[in-house]
């Protein structure tokens, strides 16, 4: 006797689908809660921060305590030194390393490598922050920005690394074989081929790292220090933005908590706009070109 | 009869432990088009990549015997592997444009080894681009990214970007294999132009297509070289009857 394939009926099979729909529920149930504090707190950003966003915001200095006004120049210029700074320590280290990696490094030493760099991203910020300040602060006898930046450039090293190895990995063995069957070194197949092609891929990298290190503060306490006033010598304390916010927030001045929201708008902003920059550059596929 | 300008003696190839390729002799001949056919995984491939060594970026490979280029053994340890392959050019199955502009694909082997600069290195692509049959389509394209080229088109540039490094023999592994037929009936029209200058080897599945091109053949079985022979004595009147049989359909 065949059996029959319509859909059956009966108690098991409504059972069945009372599972099955609860399922669905919950799970968009959770997403939903998940979303909230995301939610939540780019509306407190935008509703405490928005009112005192203005030019002065971006162009003057803090003001001293008691009056009013004044911004947060300093700290965002400091912000993007301290960026810059990071970048020159850690793109160059992580970009070489994660090609190194991604050309030579199947093998064991290629793991170990990859460990150590996990391990690297894995130690918390403030421990960063001590060691630079150990290495770099106490024999210059002073915090500065060439502290801070390095501090950062150290955070950025292994996100790039492996962001790096991993596209460049992604680019075909036949662009590398063509490039060196037309009597091309393998010095310049990597990186006049391989890195051209995989170039989109490293730029994401690069911007998602920078994100990332931009609204760090628990490195630059000991590092950069923070700075009430224009700094832009590297051997001296320079201002951030996640530092002001810090301190804006702590004291008991509406003006200052106040600023100190439009200060956390701004970062945030920022990380934002480096975000989308990133996805924006590999639109499309992932613009490996084949 | 033209002189032989490459001569493999003996060669003995193995990855690893297993031996791929079995006492292989083959004259090639200046200025003519050798062809290497059989079954899948017979060696042919691996032969033509120990012509310009690019076995060598696989790792635990070895070679016996020699080749003979010009007198020089290629297999030597003292040979300048990069120099090598620009006197012993490649191209591949599938087209691989480099990202960049068709022009900036042609002129990078020659600007890589300083061959050529300024507007000696603009007449350098124009005339490789030329012999490749494909100026006359992309001479208002230079500057345009090679990704935009149909297959055929990506194939001729890689067939232009080897012409570009002046070698004297190209390699062509199953050139056309990943192209449709009229793409492939161009490709051979212009390998036909091309051997009266270059010698030609090409790897090939495609019987038919080893019999309209060729002058001479190789059929490969198991890593050994069975018979070698003008293409017409090969597909009129083969003397091995294992040839025989490849050739009628029998296998493979």
């Amino acid at each position: 006797m065949t059996r029959s394939l319509k859909t059956p009926k009966g108690w098991l099979h409504a059972r069945r689908k009372m599972a099955n729909r609860l399922l669905w529920v919950g799970a968009i149930l959770a997403t939903l809660i998940a979303l909230v504090p995301l939610l939540m707190i780019l509306t407190y950003l935008v509703v405490h921060g928005l009112p005192s966003l203005n030019l002065a915001f971006f162009t003057h200095l803090p003001k001293p305590v008691g009056e009013v006004g004044g911004g947060m120049a300093n700290a965002i210029a400091g912000t993007l030194e301290l960026i810059g700074l990071a970048c020159l320590l850690g793109l160059p280290l992580g970009i070489m390393s994660g090609i190194f990696l991604s050309e030579f490094g199947n093998n064991r030493t290629g793991g170990i490598i990859r460990f150590l760099a996990d391990v690297l991203a894995s130690v918390p910020s403030i421990v960063i922050g001590i060691f630079v300040y150990t290495i770099v602060v106490l024999p210059m006898k002073h915090f500065s920005a060439l502290a801070g930046g390095i501090a950062l450039g150290i955070m950025m090293i292994p996100t790039v690394m492996r962001t790096t190895e991993e596209i460049v990995r992604l680019v075909p063995q036949s662009l590398r074989q063509s490039s060196l069957s037309l009597g091309v070194t393998q010095f310049r197949t990597t990186f006049s081929v391989v890195l051209l092609a995989a170039r989109a891929g490293v730029i994401t990298g690069v911007l998602l790292a920078i994100a990332r290190i931009a609204g760090e503060t628990a490195p630059l306490l000991f590092t950069a220090f923070g700075n009430r006033f224009w700094s832009y010598q590297l051997n001296q304390p320079i201002a951030s933005l996640p530092k002001q916010i810090y301190n804006y927030a702590i004291a008991p001045y509406d003006d200052w908590h106040a600023q100190a929201w439009t200060g956390a708008l701004v970062l945030v902003s920022l990380i934002l706009i480096l975000s989308v920059a990133a996805r924006y550059a590999t639109r499309g596929r992932y613009r490996i070109v084949r | 009869m033209p002189p032989v300008i490459m001569t493999v003696e003996d060669l003995d190839f193995y990855y690893g432990k297993k031996q791929v390729l079995f006492k292989v002799n083959i004259p090639i001949r200046e200025r003519q088009i050798t062809a290497l056919i059989g079954p899948s995984g017979c060696g042919k491939s691996t032969f033509l990549r120990t012509l310009n060594r690019m076995n060598d970026v696989i790792e635990d490979t070895h070679y016996a015997g020699q080749i003979l280029l010009e007198g020089e053994d290629i297999l030597s340890s003292d040979i300048d592997v990069v120099a090598l392959r620009q006197r012993v050019g490649m191209v591949f199955q599938r087209p691989t444009p480099f990202p960049m502009s068709i022009f900036d694909n042609v002129a990078f082997g020659p600007r890589i080894n300083g061959l050529a600069r300024g507007s000696a290195l603009t007449e350098l692509v124009e005339r490789s681009l030329q012999r490749a049959a494909l100026f006359d389509e992309v001479k208002d394209l230079l500057h345009q990214s090679a990704q935009a080229l149909s297959g055929g088109q990506q194939q001729r540039l890689c067939i232009a970007r080897v012409l570009a490094v002046e070698p004297e023999i190209v390699l062509m592994d199953e050139p056309c294999s990943a192209l449709d037929p009229i793409s492939t009936a161009r490709i051979e029209e212009l390998m036909i132009e091309l051997k009266q200058e270059y010698t030609i080897v090409i790897v090939t599945h495609n019987m038919q297509q080893a019999a309209r091109v060729s002058d001479e053949t190789g059929f490969f079985l198991s890593g050994e070289l069975i018979e070698f022979d003008s293409s017409k004595q090969m597909f009129t009147d083969p003397h091995d009857k294992r040839t025989e049989d490849y050739i009628t359909g029998r296998f493979g």
